[in-house]
């Protein structure tokens, strides 16, 4: 069957009119996956049986107006914990590791009753942008096979994009969902810090990580936000905000009317694909002619975000990733002599390269001697950056502009090089040093592959970015584009 | 040459809560290995810890009892290092930003008072344990995130006499604020010791030696004692001391070396991302402080100056809680305060050595402790009675009623008792004569054939009021 076409909205009236049960959709996903992998390779691990088993329950309890979810199936990025299901973070170092438990995510989708297909391919715990850092396998670009599809969450963005699914968790702490969801032309959004529980989500860079939906659409991304998001009692930085029904007020294409947007001249300045910057300039135009202000703002500080950042999120996985140690879990060295041997070969043998590189950039930098001069001063950047958007966020209601400098890169082009890789963050990174919500969105198309437009609000204000997304969607096509693979198609 | 020493204690204290400081997993003894675990305490991928609000509040507590300032706005640390118990490989404490600092307690040594400076005192987690058997090593979780407080001396401890007397009083105001059982032999108080000696006049501290192995407050005096002998020695004869751990030996009281320290341990702190930071409020220290118990030093000094015990008995009284608030309610109840105070050191702490309890253990209660001083008092019974009596309400019974039922009342009544009196009198003419001839004695043996006749219920001292009476006739 082909469900390409269809929104969360219209699959949802299908199962609920029995024109379709949710097994006969979650055999078509796995028949879609089947088919569309070996191109793509977006999926670690299939969760096929438990997945029919479960679709078959859910047929069986009959599928309600208001469960809008039930019965339809989701995929989750390998490094947010599923009960019984291989998590590995694309790591060796967790090679075959079965949780004990539930992320608080996972949990809160299967009370609303998705059926979780399997586990996509990212970077090893999540560092990268290009899903190249993967100890498993490359997954490729929906669009162009001999692209990167972006990362972390590539595994998550390639599979929405090529209609394996028609949502997927991802996550995100330097631009890990915006910039992949750009790269293969699909919707993520990286959630205010806080608004999504951690529980349960294998931490890189604690301070900065978000869990958010990879979808087709705006309004089916705002329905699973609305589902994952809320105060958790085992996560104490998440917060006690309210949670909106954020798809409910998405039927308004004029609702930017009033609005002002700022567009950050440095979010356009030198090292911005042409492509990209044409994109955004049109999708300035097209806010316009919907009614709102579009303003030349600057992010003064926006350029020193990259370093900070790679000096703080560094630093915290160098810590976060020390239990990854062979003794309780997970891979462990064989031909071992003593404690250290075991400690020092299972690490070794466990962790790829760029692990391994940011783990000594974060040991290096919180080390005696070195912490004022990098940690700490990293951190008082950080301040700097949250009082830049805070200045321009003050007198607009959010902020556009590109995601990434540039579309999708060959597979193999950036690998090498670390810095050029690392600056392909430098319009996402700020987002999450600031803690504030980034929306990303099909904006155009470079050579046939996607170009993809950053929405960025205040804090805990994703209301404003997907009635901006939604209206933004509604007056164009890009989203309605979508890559030839076979399979479904 | 004359020395000068300066010891430093760092002093962890286990907090008796239910739960632990950043899980839910139950605080309980004598647990099967990692019974008392969850995926917080293994260290699992993806789970977070949360903060347990009552270690805060124990926290302040300690700080509060031990002079020290509240910091309000504080937050925890990760102090990275690889263990197996460790299975973070971070352990979650305070370093920048400890939740007191300071603080000081008094000391007493020979008469001399003394205020101790505490420099800080911070709240963490505890690491579990490893235990070694044949080929193989164990790893039990139980106690890993046990919330502990270390408690760090400033270096004003002078002798091993004022590091006793340092954690004396640490014990005892910590001890009285319940939130620890600090009880060396149950590991719910652990201390590490350092300690220095410099040449009187050299402004420079001394290189400085860590002790380990120190089970009881006994054993630190002692070990300090060797070892501020040992370096001094040390630099008499021309040498250095080198900066090491060493091992007290119980046997021998003396000090081995175990490791010389090459260079300081890295330990990588920086703020947990994991915790809010901590705002403290001005209402939640004083609640806290306000419900907080008397501290023993104040009872001395209530105990001396309104209730007339010596410094000594106030001194005993107040070793622990359960005592001082026995004694308390045992006085609330109008018994006599020395009276109480001395029932409390001799009975009552000859009952609980001899069945190896604490007092709240036992059936005994102020109010029967109460029942018998005044009974006694108001000369129902006499002392030699007490002791049945005393018996009788360490199992629980009445005194009153355990005295009637026993017919242990004492004969005080002279009408009852004159009759008895002129019987004797009458019986032994010879008494009377050695009485009357000089001889105190005689006086002795005709109490002594009352008491017989009265089966020992007779008030001696009625007794003796109506015989005088009547030799003197």
């Amino acid at each position: 069957m082909n469900y390409f076409k269809q929104d969360l909205a219209s699959l949802h009236a299908d199962l609920v009119a029995k024109k379709l049960s949710a097994k006969e959709l979650t055999q078509a996903t796995f028949d879609n996956i089947k088919a569309t992998d070996p191109k793509i390779d977006a999926f670690l691990a299939l969760n096929e049986d438990a997945a029919l088993d479960q679709a078959a329950k859910v047929d069986a309890a009959g599928i309600k107006e208001d469960q809008p979810l039930a019965g339809i199936p989701v995929a989750i990025k390998d490094n947010i914990v599923t009960k019984d299901l291989t998590t590995t973070a694309a790591s060796k170092i967790l090679t075959n590791f079965n949780p004990i438990y539930d992320a608080t995510v996972t949990t809160k989708l299967a009370d609303a009753q998705m059926i979780t297909v399997g586990k996509t391919n990212m970077d090893e715990f999540a560092m990268g942008g290009s899903t190249e850092t993967s100890a498993f396998k490359q997954t490729k670009n929906a669009w162009d096979q001999t692209k990167v599809p972006g990362g972390s969450s590539g595994g998550s963005a390639a599979a929405v994009a090529s209609g394996q699914v028609v949502a997927a968790l991802g996550t995100d702490t330097g631009g890990s969902i915006r910039q992949p969801a750009a790269f293969n032309g699909v919707v993520g959004m990286k959630p205010t810090y806080g608004r999504v529980s951690r529980w349960g989500l294998i931490a890189f860079g604690s301070s900065l990580d978000q869990i958010g939906p990879l979808t087709r659409g705006v309004k089916d991304n705002a329905t699973i936000l609305s589902t994952i998001a809320g105060h958790d009692e085992h996560d104490l930085t998440s917060s006690t905000q309210a949670v909106p029904d954020f798809a409910k007020d998405l039927n308004d294409a004029t609702s930017v009317k009033g609005l002002r947007i700022g567009l950050p001249k440095e979010f356009l300045a030198e090292g911005v694909d042409e492509d990209v910057k044409n994109a955004i300039l049109a999708a300035a135009d097209t806010y316009r002619k919907l009614g709102a202000t579009v303003d030349e703002v600057s992010l003064p500080h926006n350029k020193y975000g990259v370093a900070a950042y790679y000096i703080i999120a560094s630093s915290e996985a160098s810590s976060n990733l020390q239990r990854f140690d062979g003794i309780r879990y997970g891979y462990r060295a064989q031909d071992v002599k003593n404690l250290e041997d075991v400690y020092v070969k299972s690490r070794s043998e466990g962790f790829g390269d760029e692990v391994k590189r940011r783990i000594m950039l974060g040991t290096f930098s919180l080390s005696a001697g070195f912490y004022d001069a990098y940690f700490l001063k990293a951190a008082k950047v950080r301040t700097v950056i949250i009082n830049d958007f805070k200045a321009v966020l003050k007198d607009h209601d959010f902020i556009m502009g590109p995601v990434a400098p540039t579309p999708a890169f060959d597979l193999g082009a950036e690998i090498k090089d670390p810095i050029t890789m690392y600056m392909n963050d430098i319009l996402t990174i700020p987002v999450n040093l600031a803690g504030l919500p980034g929306l990303s969105l099909p904006a155009g198309f470079s050579n046939n592959l996607p170009v993809g437009m950053q929405l960025i609000g205040r804090p805990f204000d994703e209301s404003t970015l997907y009635k901006a997304g939604y209206a933004f969607e509604q007056s164009t096509d890009f989203h309605l584009q979508v890559p030839t693979l076979g399979g479904q198609n | 040459m004359n020395f000068e020493t300066t010891i430093g204690l760092e002093v962890h204290i286990e907090l008796k809560t239910n739960s632990k400081i950043f899980s839910p997993s139950p605080v309980a003894y004598g647990a099967d290995p990692n019974a008392n675990t969850n995926v917080i305490d293994f260290g699992y991928p993806g789970v977070l810890p949360t903060t347990n609000k009552g270690v805060v509040a124990d926290g302040i507590i300690a700080a509060l009892a031990l002079h020290a300032t509240v910091e309000q706005h504080t937050h925890f640390d990760r102090k990275n290092y690889f263990y197996p118990d460790n299975p973070k490989a971070y352990q979650i404490t305070q370093s920048d930003k400890p939740i007191g600092h300071d603080g000081w307690v008094e000391v007493d040594v020979d008469g001399v008072k003394k205020k101790i400076g505490i420099s800080e005192m911070h709240i963490e987690e505890d690491a579990g344990k490893n235990t070694h058997e044949r080929d193989y090593s164990y790893v039990d979780l139980n106690r890993q995130g046990t919330p502990l407080i270390e408690i760090v001396s400033k270096p004003d401890i002078a002798s091993p006499a004022e590091a006793y007397a340092y954690l004396e009083a640490l014990r005892q105001r910590i001890q009285f604020t319940g939130i620890s059982d600090v009880k060396m032999e149950e590991g719910s108080m652990r201390v590490d010791v350092n300690i220095s000696v410099r040449p009187v006049g050299q402004e420079k501290f001394g290189t400085k030696t860590e002790l380990k192995n120190l089970n009881s407050f006994n054993y630190v005096q002692r070990g300090l004692e060797y070892e501020e002998k040992r370096q001094q020695q040390v630099l008499m004869s021309g040498g250095a001391v080198q900066q090491e751990t060493r091992r007290f030996d119980e046997k021998t009281g003396e000090t081995i070396l175990m490791r010389v320290k090459a260079g300081a341990d890295d330990y990588r702190y920086f703020p947990e991302p994991d915790l809010p930071a901590l705002n403290i409020s001005d209402d939640w220290i004083k609640e806290l402080g306000d419900a907080m118990p008397e501290m023993p030093t104040k009872r001395r000094e209530r105990y001396v100056n309104e209730l007339g015990l010596t410094d000594y008995d106030a001194m005993v009284i107040t070793q622990t809680k359960e005592m001082s608030d026995f004694f308390d309610a045992t006085v609330a109840l109008k018994a006599d305060p020395k009276m109480a105070a001395n029932y409390l050191q001799g009975d009552v702490n000859a009952y609980l050595n001899d069945n190896h309890v604490d007092l709240q253990a036992t059936k005994l209660k102020p109010a029967n402790l109460a029942g018998m001083i005044n009974l006694i008092s108001d000369g129902t019974i006499s002392s030699k009675m007490a002791k049945k009596v005393f018996k009788a309400i360490t199992n629980g019974e009445e005194p009153k009623a355990f005295v009637e039922k026993n017919g242990l009342v004492q004969l005080s009544d002279p009408a009852r008792l004159q009759p008895i009196v002129d019987d004797v009198l009458q019986s032994n003419p010879q008494s009377i004569e050695d009485f009357n001839n000089g001889k105190k004695r005689a006086v002795g043996f005709l109490v002594g054939q009352i008491m017989k006749q009265t089966h020992g219920q007779a008030n001696p001292q009625v007794v003796n009021k109506l015989l005088m009476a009547a030799l003197q006739q």
